[in-house]
């Protein structure tokens, strides 16, 4: 009962960490611009919130490096379960324009599973907000809540 | 006395980018800052052997998504220098316009994040909420919201109808009534004072030695800004820096909202004089048949039945049309760049610099970046030992910091 | 073009003194890989938006004088032509060692045309 409960608030009111890969600031803000008047995902009851540990959804913008793949992947651990994983940008689903560069990996999906993919260069407030609406599916799945 | 190393970043909260600091405390006074760079480091100079002059571009404008416009600008003036291209005048001016715009909505998302940081959150929102106006500009007459890329070598992509042009003006008229409700809040608040008058003072003489620029070093006395040297159409146009005295992060705020207020005026005096004619020098080179390209209309986004005007207070005028003819005027430029250039354009973080390198083939040989968060790193070292560790977010915020500049 | 002045190795710090007594800020260096001649190294002046250029040419596995103690903002760009070229500066005031940006899995300093192994220094 409680439980069911529990889980209905995690489905309506989701909440989300944004990490910074090796973005160029362009999808960074695009994210951000979601939080403020116009796009204003809070009146979908999505929280943006600073600590990993309290997060059901992860918002990765930019490419993957050497160095903030570790970073990356220990903040994705951190996330309780059930979480879901959003890859912003061309950077973030592919490398987009970084992918022949030196020092980059490649997308999110190197490192930790991906869930959804959300292109555009940069990923347009819309998309992302239509990004995480469908990563709560997922969510559901998991919950084992779909009918 | 027990000293503590704390680590600040780089997924911290507060720090809209990834920067890590070690910051070694002593009775919540830092004694010692030392940075770890290179979570976006992604070594895009380098990308300048697999594509060619033209495609740099791109590229540049990647640097940085908040200053894109003014990237490429930089490259696309260096690459003239060497191929000696002359710009069309009215290019020039639909460059500094572009540019400017870009200063205004890299300020604003300056002064939110700011006030964010001193935690006045509703204040943040004001701001973002002004900058969306900005935004929508952009978007109506370059396609795209963030990364505009409206610069080709030779000129620029896109023209400015006469009635884009006043739908423009329309909009600052509005932008700039609301910024100014937003002034006394940000700049005469008390418990704004409070926490920004006096904290990481940085003294005029080492602003100038440490190397700082930008509202760094003109909040610290300095009258120097890379516009004075007049690239785009600031020769015609003319400029006076804006500065404050003394040295501290309301005096780097200060400067940047004055600077927010100078760049529509800069706006408006440029639509007002901008010649008409021409937009683009076409240039030869790798991609033979590289006309500018006209791309139309606004890319749909997938919820479109937001209605903006609904939460703008006073309802904008919509968008004009959006299909410009494309007016693909040309004055040919054969060749390959040859040769070596240093262009310096000033970014909203302050002055840019590129080293540009060309040997005659389509590749670039060697592309240098010097953005502003990277002259700026050495002064933050320098003012941030003698702080109170809760002041540190706020004389961080108060340079700017753009990593993803910095560490390209 | 780019008018430059010449420098040599052993001026590289006197004239960095020089410049900052009389009053010029560094605004950068760059160091430019010249494939068997070896290195360009770049230092750039500025005082009252004029700039200056002096173009120091040095073989590789030239250690270079590190101006860091004069102008600290050197530090950073210093740091970052070992990273990417492996040039070596000596006292560096803050020596990153060639970890500045790269990891360890990143050692081939990516932006040498014919790539040196890195020496263990
Ligand atoms: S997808 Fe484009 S805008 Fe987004 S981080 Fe990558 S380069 Fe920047």
């Amino acid at each position: 009962m409680l439980g069911n409960l529990i889980n209905q608030g995690r489905i309506k009111s989701p909440w989300v960490v944004h990490f910074d890969c090796g973005s160029c600031n362009g999808c960074d803000i695009e994210v951000l611009a979601c939080l403020t008047p116009i796009y204003d995902i809070e009146r979908f009851g999505i929280l943006n919130i600073g600590n990993p540990k309290h997060a059901d959804v992860l918002l990765v913008t930019g490419t993957v490096n050497h160095r903030n793949k570790h970073v990356l992947k220990n903040i994705y651990d951190q996330m309780p379960g059930p979480k879901a994983v959003i890859a912003i940008g061309a950077c973030g689903c592919s490398g987009g324009v970084f992918r022949e560069a030196y020092n980059v990996v490649g997308g999110v999906d190197k490192v930790i599973p991906v869930d959804v993919y959300v292109p555009g260069c940069p990923a347009r407030p819309e998309a992302i907000i239509d990004g995480v609406v469908a990563a709560l599916e997922k969510v559901k799945t998991l919950l084992g809540m779909t009918a | 006395m027990a000293r503590t190393i704390l680590p600040f970043g780089p997924q911290h909260p507060v720090l809209p980018e990834p920067l890590h600091l070690k910051l070694t405390i002593e009775d919540e006074i830092v004694v010692e800052a030392l940075p770890t760079l290179g979570y976006v480091h992604r070594g895009l100079e380098k990308l300048c052997e697999v594509r060619d002059f033209n495609q740099m571009v791109q590229i540049v404008e990647r640097v940085c998504g908040i200053c894109s416009c003014l990237h490429a600008l930089c490259y696309c003036e260096g690459i003239e220098q060497i191929m000696g291209v002359e710009v069309p005048r009215r290019a020039k001016y639909l460059r500094t316009i572009w540019g400017e715009l870009h200063r205004v909505h890299s300020h604003l998302l300056w002064l939110g994040l700011f006030a964010d940081a001193f935690g006045f959150e509703s204040l943040f929102m004001q701001f973002w909420r002004v900058r969306e106006r900005i935004m929508d500009i952009m978007e109506a007459t370059c396609g795209n919201r963030v990364v505009v890329s409206v610069n080709v070598v030779g000129g620029v992509r896109r023209d400015l109808s006469p009635e884009q042009c006043q739908w423009i003006e329309q909009q600052l008229i509005i932008s700039e009534k609301e910024i100014r409700q937003l002034q006394t809040t940000i700049l005469n608040d008390y418990t704004v004072k409070k926490r920004c008058c006096g904290k990481g003072v940085l003294t005029k003489e080492q602003a100038y030695q440490l190397g700082a620029v930008g509202p760094m070093l003109r909040g610290s006395g300095w009258a120097q800004d890379a516009r004075q040297t007049g690239y785009a159409a600031f020769g015609e146009l003319g400029f006076e820096p804006i500065v404050e005295y003394d040295g501290d992060s309301y005096a780097r705020c200060a400067v940047r909202f004055r600077e927010t207020l100078q760049s529509f005026d800069i706006v408006r005096l440029a639509i007002a004089r901008m010649p008409a004619g021409e937009t683009a020098a076409n240039v030869e080179g790798a991609n033979e048949d590289d006309t500018p390209r006209i791309i139309s209309g606004n890319r749909g986004g997938i919820m479109q039945s937001y209605n903006r005007d609904k939460h703008h207070s006073i309802t904008a005028a919509p968008p004009p049309d959006l299909d410009i003819p494309a007016g693909s005027l040309a004055a040919k430029v054969k060749g390959k760049p040859d040769g070596e250039a240093v262009t310096r354009v000033e970014q909203p973080r302050g002055e840019l610099m590129y080293y540009l390198k060309g040997v005659g083939s389509k590749n670039m040989d060697r592309v240098r970046i010097r953005t502003p968060t990277f002259a700026n790193i050495p002064p933050l070292l320098a003012i941030l030992p003698g702080c109170e560790l809760a002041d540190v977010p706020v004389i961080v915020l108060s340079i700017d910091p753009c990593i993803s500049c910095t560490e390209r | 073009m780019l008018e430059t002045i010449p420098l040599s190795l052993d001026e590289v710090v006197a004239v960095a003194k020089e410049h900052f007594d009389g009053g010029w800020r560094l605004v950068t260096m760059t160091a430019v890989d010249v494939g068997e001649a070896g290195f360009e190294i770049f230092y750039h002046y500025d005082k009252d938006l004029v700039m200056k250029h002096y173009r120091l040419s040095i073989p590789k596995e030239t250690v270079v004088p590190s101006i860091s103690p004069v102008y600290f903002a050197a530090l950073l760009v210093e740091n970052e032509s070992r990273d990417q070229f492996g040039i070596c500066f000596s006292d560096i005031v803050l020596d990153f060692g060639g970890h500045l940006y790269l990891e360890a899995e990143v050692r081939a300093m990516p932006f040498c045309k014919v790539s040196v192994a890195q020496k263990q220094s």
